[in-house]
């Protein structure tokens, strides 16, 4: 090798060429390596990619405006849709939401403004233990409560099964974006004479509001995919059902039911209501990223 | 009670501390503090890092109540009642004696809705508008923030979020007005335009400020009290007063060897 800064006198190191030469080990091990790491993060899209062409391709030839205004149809009966069983999920999930949404924040706030030490330490605890109970479990608790002391099956029911699993997120992401919101905004609100009601309600919740309606976003957006707590909640129903203390169908349990049922119609109608339910989750998850890019102010 | 501090005490006092203990849990921070605040007067507190004229500050309008391992011992007195006193509420406390904090810290608010915010808390049913002009122009904010109102507070610079922030406090019309280093993230011009508002302020307010800058505070302030840190055989740091007095005597003349070495800069 020369030296590559002849003025400079010789220390004795060898002194490569400042060119990268393309044969190098080092330079070999390193495309190797990138395009390793290019292939697994392919590999990584490729269930989320295969799962929604293959609903697209599915789903999207029976498309029709009949699924949003008809019920299902019973057996060999062509045509139909599952108008009752979408109003059905945006009932349960608005149940959901409804029971999960005031007791998350509220118990977030605690957590975060008013409780300290072991307390808080184990209700933190019992809310990650709760958000990794399996759903089903969650569907045979609201079972136990709701169904067997009204003894019907119901929407009640069904989002009270929903609320249990919408929860843990919601207290977990509003605890979170509460306890980002700085110290310094509290004490000046503190300092200005405020109670603790209004320093929650008017300086620390404004400034944590688009997070906070992130995790509600994806909270709702889990609880409309779920089939297992509405099984034996919500059961189904062929029909529309004019209370919530009644069976109740929903895009879950139809896509379950139609989809393995023999007859060809039903299963084009499952794979219509899969792809309804996932542009469903695509929409909340969507307008939860759009919260979130949004600053409160 | 060392005699030079019982001379400085004799004045008409807005507050009044009576043998003020300050602990963190089972740590002493603040250990038997003497010291009346005189009404329309510009007091500072100086002193080396860590020596409590922080905490002695945010005992006066019981902000140290949210950290939840303090507790006070001994009394201090707002007029004639004691601050710490079982029947006292810490919100009224604060509505009347106002605090301006280290680092600007407007809310995320229009500047309007920043000064109105305390005077809303308070239920002021006066014409608001008028009072938040008066607010900044006491800040000394208002011709450069008359024609952005509406725009957030973050959107000003520094030494204007800071003013603003005096402005904030200003509205809630308070007694007394708590400053705790509010110069020490701004820069030279900022720190002086502030300045000369202490003197302004001074005629309607009493105000304490706590500063590590000793030029500031021999500007700015009418009396100084000096504080110092003692170690104990533990290793505990705990702070006390070393001496109050008027701020040219401080400065000039000091009588403790500590002010001396302090002021001087050998020291701290």
């Amino acid at each position: 090798m020369t030296n590559a800064f002849p003025d400079q006198p010789s220390t004795g190191l060898v002194r490569g060429s400042l060119n990268r030469s393309a044969t190098s080990p080092r330079t070999v091990f390193s495309r190797v390596m990138t395009i390793l790491a290019f292939v697994c993060g392919i590999l990584a899209l490729l269930p989320l990619l295969a799962v929604l062409s293959y609903v697209i391709l599915q789903g999207f030839s029976s498309l029709s405006l009949s699924l949003f205004t008809e019920l299902p149809p019973p057996p060999l009966v062509p045509g139909g849709g599952f108008a009752n069983a979408i109003v059905g999920t945006l009932i349960m999930v608005g149940l959901g939401a409804v029971i999960s949404i005031p007791v998350g924040v509220l118990a977030a706030i605690y957590l975060t403004e008013f409780s300290s030490g072991s307390l808080s330490r184990g209700i933190r605890f019992a809310t990650n233990v709760l958000s990794g109970v399996p759903s089903i479990i969650a569907g045979v608790f609201a079972y136990g409560i709701v169904v067997a002391t009204t003894h019907t099956y119901s929407a009640v029911a069904g989002g009270a099964s929903l609320s249990i699993l919408m929860l843990p997120i919601i207290v977990r992401t509003t605890d979170e974006s509460l306890q980002l919101v700085s110290q310094d905004l509290r004490q000046a609100s503190v300092g200005l004479g405020a109670t603790n009601f209004q320093t929650v309600s008017q300086v620390v919740l404004p400034a944590a509001i688009p997070a906070i309606v992130t995790g509600t976003t994806l909270a709702i957006a889990r609880a409309s995919g779920e089939t297992a707590p509405l099984l034996f909640t919500a059961l189904f129903s062929q029909n529309w059902t004019n209370t919530l203390f009644a069976p109740t169908a929903s895009l879950a349990v139809l896509v379950y039911n139609f989809a393995t049922s023999p007859f060809k119609n039903q299963q084009s109608l499952a794979w219509a209501a899969s792809l309804i339910l996932v542009l469903l989750v695509l929409l909340t998850s969507v307008i939860a990223r759009w919260a979130t890019s949004r600053k409160a102010y | 009670m060392a005699t030079h501090i019982q001379d400085a005490n004799q004045t008409d006092a807005v507050l009044r501390t009576e043998g003020l203990n300050v602990y963190y849990g089972k740590f002493l921070a603040l250990r038997d503090i003497w010291l009346n605040i005189p009404k329309n007067k510009v007091t500072a507190f100086i002193g080396p890092s860590g020596c409590g004229k922080s905490t002695l500050l945010r005992c006066y309008n019981r902000l140290n109540d949210l950290i939840e391992s303090f507790r006070a011992e001994g009394k201090v007195f707002y007029y004639d009642e004691n601050l710490y006193a079982p029947n006292v509420d810490p919100v009224e406390v604060r509505r009347r004696i106002g605090m301006v904090f280290q680092r600007p810290n407007p809310f995320p608010k229009s500047i309007y809705e920043n000064v109105a915010f305390g005077p809303r808390l308070n239920g002021y049913k006066g014409n608001m508008d008028e009072l938040v002009e008066r607010s900044l122009k006491q800040a000394a904010l208002w011709d450069e923030a008359k024609d952005k109102l509406r725009q957030s507070g973050l959107s000003l610079s520094g030494g204007q979020q800071q003013r603003l922030c005096i402005a904030r406090a200003i509205a809630t019309q308070p007694d007394v007005i708590l400053m705790d280093e509010p110069c020490s993230a701004l820069d030279p011009i900022s720190t002086l335009r502030v300045e000369d508002l202490l003197h302004e302020l001074k005629e309607q307010y009493t105000i304490l400020i706590v500063t590590h800058n000793m030029q500031q505070a021999s500007r700015v302030s009418d009396m100084t009290a000096f504080f110092n840190v003692q170690t104990s055989e533990k290793g505990d740091r705990s702070g006390y007063l070393v001496e109050y007095d008027r701020t040219e005597r401080i400065f000039q003349d000091p009588q403790q060897e500590a002010t001396k070495e302090y002021v001087s800069g050998k020291f701290g």
